[in-house]
């Protein structure tokens, strides 16, 4: 596969009725295929608008941190990109995400099999309270009717290889989810996202609630996952930003500010708020 | 510094406390002696009817008990227990499911008129429920049946359980739901397999106070159930055909003309109240070992 992508010029069908073909460039121009697309999205909670008009790529293989104050609505955001919004009752969202070329809130699409695509890691453990710690990783397959104990097996040790967790709890996958500590169960929570093998990570302050040892686990893990996914991580921690993002979207009161390549943003920010910020003069 | 105006010294506010947490206490005494002596009136009055035979033998007629020939209320007791328990299966999914819709689909548009429709339904005197059963199961059979009053005790149950399945699912955090839906899972499985194994002991502690509080409703089972001397031959006439049960019989056995019966009735409350009490306890004690998770 990695071959494959150095030396081909990929090109990925989209799904949509118009039959679109969108053409990806090499990765050794130094490009890489924009995996998802926001186009003008607004996202309001009743009237009070918390995302504004943002339009943002997300490249394959690259991690794009979103950044800002408290408020500003990058969860808002990121909650937006796998529907999770359909859930809030007063929330409305206009405007488009794409996915490979096809609009996720297109009303022919099910936003079960959307968000099998688009996996979320949420900022605080959420261990499924009555499932084993194996029945936990393999929830996202089992519950779907997937049986074969060898596949699950299978899916299990290598999603919670992933996860950094494998070697902690192997000997114990048949205890409760809920007695891990809880950096494991954070990592558990990301193994169970991993196990259905989405196409895109999204990540919600995956560290907020970790000691730095678990926190530093988790920005491994990210590196290690980039490999394979489109990551987006929103987080308050700009070193952390910093350091594992390749891309950085700067919002502030509902509206991207800024974005671009994470170096170049931290060196060079191109707006004022942009260097208050990252400097700490405000938020 | 201006420090702030005392209008009353330390003196005068300890006094004042004292007096409030007393008239605490009093109302805490308000409440706790009716049960007490109704617990100790049953039990004074109707511990001497109770005896081997009192759960082994039925009641038959008057004379039995006057001469002094074995007499008990064994078809009582069963037939209590065959229509609560149809009044259970009956109500169990339905509550069950008027629950989850309450709490899992608060933007259904039936969400909002179901609640009222609920809240109706509970506050609704339960002999109406019984009225209603008589319209639609004794009128077509012809006949008094235990189904009946199964089905009357089912709308006293109903509108408790799809309450107590509400507020059990609503104590499960939001976000246990999202991370299932993050998963790529619908929305029916994760409340079934995420969001219910969670609550069960809420759910179970629900079905317990609707099960105890329809056990004690005479009411609605005088003209459904309408009660039996007799135990049936077959057991299937305890569905199809009239049944005893406690809270009715209790009632009749007082109304009676017959000291040795009335006897017979405390027993009867001795029955139902250790019944409804061991099921209450039951689920306070599930509530609580659940808050100790």
């Amino acid at each position: 596969m990695e071959t494959m992508l150095k030396n081909k010029k990929i090109q990925v069908t989209g799904l949509s009725k118009e039959n679109e073909v969108v053409n990806i460039t090499n990765r050794e121009n130094g490009a890489y295929p924009v995996r998802m697309e926001t186009r003008n999205l607004n996202v309001k909670y009743g009237k009070v608008s918390a995302v504004k008009n943002i339009s943002l790529p997300v490249y394959n293989e690259r991690v794009t941190a979103l950044i800002g104050p408290s408020g500003c609505g990058k969860t808002t955001f990121l909650r937006a990109l796998n529907r999770m919004h359909d859930l809030t009752r007063n929330a409305s969202v206009t405007g488009e995400v794409l996915l490979d070329g096809n609009n996720i809130y297109n009303p022919k699409v099910n936003p079960v099999t959307i968000r099998r695509k688009i996996g979320m890691v949420f900022q605080k453990p959420t261990p499924f309270p009555t499932m084993s710690i194996f029945n936990n990783v393999v929830a996202g397959l089992k519950l779907v009717g997937i049986r074969n104990k060898a596949l699950l097996n299978e899916v299990c040790e290598k999603a919670l290889t992933q996860a950094a967790l494998f070697d902690e709890v192997k000997d114990r996958l048949n205890s409760p989810g809920g007695s891990l500590s809880g950096g494991q169960q954070q990592r558990l929570s990301i193994a169970r996202a991993l196990a259905i093998e989405p196409e895109v990570l999204l990540m919600d302050e995956p560290t907020s609630s970790l000691d730095p040892q678990s926190s530093s686990k988790i920005e491994d893990l990210i590196h290690e996952l980039k490999k394979n996914y489109a990551i987006v991580i929103v987080t308050h921690n700009l070193q952390q930003a910093g350091r594992v993002s390749d891309y950085t979207g700067f919002f502030f009161l509902g509206e991207l500010i800024e974005f671009g390549e994470t170096e170049k943003m931290y060196t060079n920010p191109a707006h004022k708020r942009t260097e208050e910020y990252l400097t700490g003069k405000f938020g | 510094m201006r420090s702030i105006p005392e209008n009353k010294t330390l003196f005068q506010r300890r006094l004042w406390d004292r007096f409030m947490v007393g008239l605490l206490l009093l109302s805490t005494i308000l409440v706790m002696v009716p049960l007490l002596i109704i617990i100790g009136y049953v039990i004074v009055n109707g511990i001497s009817a109770l005896n081997w035979e009192f759960f082994t033998e039925e009641l038959g007629s008057p004379a039995r008990a006057m001469q002094g020939r074995p007499t008990g209320l064994i078809h009582t007791i069963l037939g209590t227990a065959v229509v609560d328990l149809i009044a259970l299966i009956i109500a169990a999914p339905v509550g069950l499911g008027a629950g989850i819709l309450l709490s899992e689909y608060p933007d259904h548009k039936l969400n909002p008129p179901l609640r009222i429709i609920n809240d109706t339904l509970n506050g609704m005197p339960a002999i109406l429920k019984g009225l209603l059963a008589f319209a639609l199961i004794v009128k077509p059979m012809g006949t008094f049946s235990g189904l009946a009053g199964g089905f009357a005790l089912a709308f006293v149950m109903i509108p408790i359980i799809a309450r107590s399945t509400e507020s059990a699912l609503m104590n499960i955090p939001w976000s246990i739901r999202e991370a299932g839906l993050a998963i790529g899972l619908p929305r029916w499985r994760v409340v079934l397999s995420t969001v219910m194994p969670a609550a069960r002991t809420g759910l179970v502690t629900g079905f317990l106070i609707a099960f105890a509080r329809a056990a004690g409703e005479a009411a609605p089972l005088m003209f459904t159930s309408f009660g039996n001397n007799y135990l049936p031959r077959h057991w299937t006439g305890m569905i199809l055909g009239p049944v005893d049960t406690l809270p009715q019989r209790l009632y009749s056995l007082a109304i009676s003309p017959y000291k040795e019966w009335h006897a017979m009735g405390w027993a009867a409350g001795i029955v139902l109240l250790v019944f409804v009490i061991t099921l209450f306890i039951t689920a306070r004690f599930l509530t609580r070992v659940k808050k100790e998770d």
